[in-house]
């Protein structure tokens, strides 16, 4: 009995601190595609306006993150959600190819759209084949 | 706000609840409902108004199409997602096509006071309650 309880304690150690953070939040969806000069990452983030987006490189680790604020009449109960939190978090790992100083960033309602570059040096170049 | 508040956070409990007593949480498995689950919808009550919240960024705004017809709310409207052809894609999650919700509204709406506003995407429908219905204080002499 005590070695069960033990290893249940454990276990829940172990996650903790996976999960920093108590407030739950939203994690975004997205879409990424490349080509060949960079990457683009579209995300759902409704409710979301520009100050209070925050879009950051740390390393090789992109974090896009914001609170919606939702305009909301006093004295309201709800009735039904879908939506049950207000955070949104995701963070992405970069490869080195990847030219963080130049992302640029728009908010157009709701969805971000980030732009990240590869370095000069990194584009493809296209190898003619000469014909003998 | 919600998150600060805690306001919809109670009630995950309260619709655990709802569920067991009663199948299905109503507003989200009407007949007429469609599968996608795009837009998720948030639904607020006051005592004057109902206040339904569709969070779906990067809709075309000329697309949105709203109408109440014998208490039914029913909110359609069209997200294009512009994929890019020969660009290799790591992930497509968004919702991509049309859509439309539709939820029975209380008996004391007024179909006739209602209005709209699209902003940071999300919509934001606003019902008022029929004035007869709305509480009155009543004086004792």
């Amino acid at each position: 009995m005590n070695d069960k309880t033990e290893l249940a304690t454990k276990k829940e150690t172990e996650i903790k601190p996976v999960d920093k953070q108590s407030e739950p939040s939203i994690r975004p969806a997205v879409d990424i595609f490349e080509d060949e000069s960079g990457i683009t990452l579209h995300a759902d983030m409704p409710g979301i306006s520009k100050e209070r987006l925050n879009v950051k490189v740390e390393g090789d680790t992109l974090m896009i993150e914001g609170d919606a604020e939702i305009p909301i009449p006093e004295g309201m109960e709800p009735l039904y959600a879908d939506v049950r939190a207000t955070h949104y978090q995701r963070s992405f790992s970069l490869s080195s190819e990847m030219d963080t100083e130049k992302v640029e960033a728009s908010l157009n309602q709701g969805v971000l759209t980030l732009r990240i570059p590869k370095r000069e040096e990194h584009k493809p170049r296209k190898i003619e084949v000469k014909v003998g | 706000m919600f998150g600060t508040t805690g306001l919809f956070e109670e009630l995950q409990r309260i619709q655990r609840e709802m569920e067991n007593a009663f199948g299905s949480a109503p507003w989200a498995n009407g007949i007429r409902s469609s599968s996608t689950g795009f837009p998720p919808v948030n639904v607020g009550t006051t005592a004057d108004e109902v206040d339904v919240y569709f969070f779906a960024p990067g809709v075309n705004p000329e697309s949105w199409d709203i109408s109440i017809q014998n208490n039914v709310l029913s909110v359609a409207g069209e997200r294009r997602v512009i994929r890019e052809e020969g660009a290799s894609y790591y992930r497509k999650e968004r919702f991509d096509g049309e859509f439309r919700r539709t939820f029975s509204l209380p008996d004391d709406i007024d179909a006739e006071k209602v209005d709209a506003s699209y902003k940071d995407g999300v919509l934001h429908v606003r019902l008022q309650r029929k004035e007869s219905s709305k509480p009155r204080q009543i004086k004792v002499n």
